[in-house]
């Protein structure tokens, strides 16, 4: 059904498709009206769930994590600060290896108190096992949250995934969305270590250094899966709904000289800027970063790389760019921009190309060429 | 009739049949759900009192443990000393957690026991909120705080549940301040049972849990566990231990089922005619030097708490 909807009801459409067993969750800007949603949802008897109303994101996410175990489909929603307050238990829901969804609306952090986009939150979460992806639309959001419990659920897998979407940028914008009639897209939620009281184990007890370390292979091993899964599952969705997805979305990459990577909201602005650049003759392309982790192999040789970063990792650099050097060997032209918000137009990004300077770090409008 | 009424007659009947049933410990199941394996401390109270606890719920119950010495005492992986799914998750998310778990059963149609087996800590501390939350929102589980009146897992720092003048390894001049009242807290929730038990008497403690289990709603259990290395005592004082707290009226047994408060027996007496403090307070090294004064508000502590509980019972307010 072809409908319009803001980025936030994107993905709580996508919730009521996938049925979770049970969703709990805390209110945040600019997460609330997923979680509104979802409680308008159930009450409407429009969702079978349970909605849990916790008091705090560190509950949320414990609450799914005991859902998840008890054998339900789970899903939360946060944003920044309850991104963080949940940390201990981001953690414990990979190492458990619980399929959970969550939705992040991206949002800055405090101080000061400033509640627009930004990547840092999602980024501080970066190696605590779970599957990140960031998508760039309305109609992606759903996509990709739909998609997040299967890639979850698989038994390749078996560890939680969050679906990250800019904060006003995307989660209160209006696009137009296509919601599909899932069938059997989702299989029924089958954990094959679900509590069973005929079968009683130990979950999480202490474990000693040599288990301990084969878990840990053993999720890095599953993130390693985790790519042909999400390529199955990317390839599944495009036959049964027709749309395509990637580790990258690429604009006019092919013969590019010069290739531009952001994430979210900026790739997509980025395309816009490549068009103009086109027009002036410029071989430019767009390689809008969508898996994050597991993070994906990128065909950049040749090229010029101009990278922007919403986010920082102090005392280091952009964490895009660095991921890119590392991954590439290639020295991109590292542009940090958008924190807290800051407005970034095609304009700009096609500044950041005309102006590059790789192997060079700037923080645009702040500071240049550092 | 409205359901809260028959919940409350059935309970009434239940109650009469369990106690003629179990009124002396053999009548307590032979099953055992945690084995002789521990490696909990010699005379360790909380690991007992476990024991009860998993009789009475019985073989399809699930035990959510936050960080605490139950943590420990169920073994390493990959062995366990517990015959039931044990779910053990970070020090502060328990409540949540069975929150979660016990919300997934019902849409499963399981009538699975959801039970909290948590530290004081991990409870009056760092899980209060979850606690809170849980309670409010009327989640259908039993929530069963054990308190040794200190850290334990961590070596025997102070907690908020900590007595007044405890000697603790963070309070090591004695707790200038005293024992939060957890109870009252959870009170303030209305669940519609609670209970305060201690290990000592462990059929009190049996009748307890299965009379709770068979409550809809949030349930919860307080059992004072005295812990031989926490309060520096000889490990075969345990049992003596406990009951001591009960005699001196220094820990009171009583229910409080929808509302409606019931000291038990072995408290009755003790509150009538309390045994002397100083039996229980000189038989323990964490009370040594104590001062005249703050035994003395100890004492007063005592008494207010008989006259709170005696006054309420008798309904008087
Ligand atoms: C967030 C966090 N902070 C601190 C700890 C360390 N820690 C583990 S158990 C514990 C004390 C538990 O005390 P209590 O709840 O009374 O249980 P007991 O050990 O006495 O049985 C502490 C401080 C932890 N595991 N997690
Ligand atoms: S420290 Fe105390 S509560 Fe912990 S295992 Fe030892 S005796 Fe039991
Ligand atoms: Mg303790």
């Amino acid at each position: 059904m072809l409908t319009i909807a803001t980025g936030n009801k994107a993905v709580a459409a996508a919730v009521k498709a996938a049925k979770p067993g049970v969703v709990a969750a805390y209110p945040i800007t600019p997460q609330t009206e997923i979680v509104e949603q979802i409680a308008d949802y159930v009450t409407d008897g429009d969702l079978e769930s349970r909605y849990i109303p916790v008091e705090s994101e560190h509950s949320a996410m414990a609450a799914c994590i005991g859902a998840s175990a008890g054998g339900v489909r789970t899903f939360t929603a946060t944003s920044s600060h309850g991104l963080l307050y949940m940390h201990e238990m981001v953690h414990w829901a990979a190492g458990a290896r619980l399929p959970i969804v969550m939705a992040n609306v991206n949002r800055a952090l405090g101080p000061g108190w400033n509640t627009w986009a930004e990547h840092t939150d999602a980024f501080s979460q970066r190696d605590t096992g779970w599957l990140q992806v960031f998508v760039g639309t309305v109609q992606e959001a759903y996509d990709a949250t739909l998609m997040a419990f299967k890639i979850a659920e698989d038994e390749r897998v078996l560890l939680p995934v969050m679906v990250n979407l800019d904060g006003f940028a995307l989660s209160h914008i209006m696009q137009s969305l296509e919601t599909v009639e899932i069938g059997d897209f989702l299989p029924p939620f089958h954990l094959p270590h679900a509590i069973d009281t005929e079968n009683p184990c130990g979950y999480g007890p202490m474990t000693g250094p040599a288990d301990y370390f084969r878990f840990r292979w053993d999720i890095e091993r599953s993130m390693r899966d985790a790519r042909g899964v999400i390529a199955d599952v990317e390839r599944e969705f495009a036959e049964r709904f027709g749309r395509t997805y990637g580790p990258t979305e690429d604009y006019r990459c092919e013969d590019a000289d010069v290739v531009v990577v952001a994430v979210g909201t900026l790739g997509k602005e980025a395309e816009v800027a490549i068009d103009r650049l086109r027009d002036e003759g410029i071989k430019a392309g767009s390689m809008r970063l969508r898996w994050f982790r597991p993070f994906p192999d990128l065909d950049l040789s040749g090229r010029d790389v101009v990278v922007i970063d919403r986010d920082y990792s102090f005392g280091f650099g952009g964490v895009v760019a660095h991921s890119i050097r590392s991954k590439t060997g290639i020295e991109p032209y590292s542009v940090i921009a958008g924190l807290g918000g800051q407005e970034v137009t095609y304009n700009d990004i096609a500044d950041f190309v005309r102006n590059r300077r790789p192997g060079e770090e700037t923080w645009f409008g702040v500071s240049d060429h550092v | 009739m409205s359901g809260n009424r028959i919940a409350k007659l059935s309970l009434q009947l239940m109650t009469i049949i369990e106690e003629r049933s179990v009124n002396n410990l053999s009548a307590i199941p032979k099953e055992e759900y945690l084995y002789k394996c521990t490696s909990a401390c010699a005379g360790c109270s909380s690991s007992l009192c476990l024991r009860y606890v998993l009789k009475a719920a019985g073989p399809d119950s699930v035990l959510v443990v936050p960080a605490c010495c139950t943590s420990v005492i169920q073994g390493m992986y990959p062995g366990t000393a517990m015959n039931v799914p044990v779910y053990n998750i970070a020090f502060a998310a328990a409540a949540a957690c069975a929150s979660g778990m016990s919300d997934a059963f019902a849409t499963l149609g399981r009538e699975t026991n959801v039970i909290v087996y948590a530290g004081d800590g991990g409870t009056v501390d760092i899980g209060i909120q979850a606690l809170s939350g849980a309670f409010e929102r009327g989640t259908n589980f039993l929530y069963i705080c054990y308190d040794n009146e200190a850290y334990g897992n961590t070596g025997m720092q102070r907690s908020g549940s900590t007595p007044l003048g405890a000697r603790t390894t963070t309070t090591p001049g004695g707790k200038p301040t005293a024992k939060k009242d957890l109870d009252r807290i959870v009170e303030a929730h209305n669940p519609p049972y609670m209970a305060t038990a201690c290990s000592a008497y462990p059929l009190d403690l049996y009748k307890k849990v299965k009379k709770a289990l068979s409550i809809e709603g949030p349930k919860f259990i307080h059992i004072l566990a005295p812990c031989p290395p926490g309060w520096r005592y000889p490990t075969e004082k345990t049992v003596e231990m406990g009951k001591l707290a009960v005699k001196t009226a220094q820990w009171i047994l009583y229910e409080r089922e929808f509302g409606k408060l019931t000291i038990n027996g072995p408290s009755k007496a003790a509150m009538k005619k309390p045994a002397p403090l100083e039996d229980y307070i000189k038989s323990q090294g964490r009370f040594k030097n104590l001062s005249p004064e703050i035994f003395d508000l100890m004492r007063q502590q005592v008494e207010q708490n008989i006259q709170r509980l005696s006054r309420e019972e008798a309904g008087v307010c």
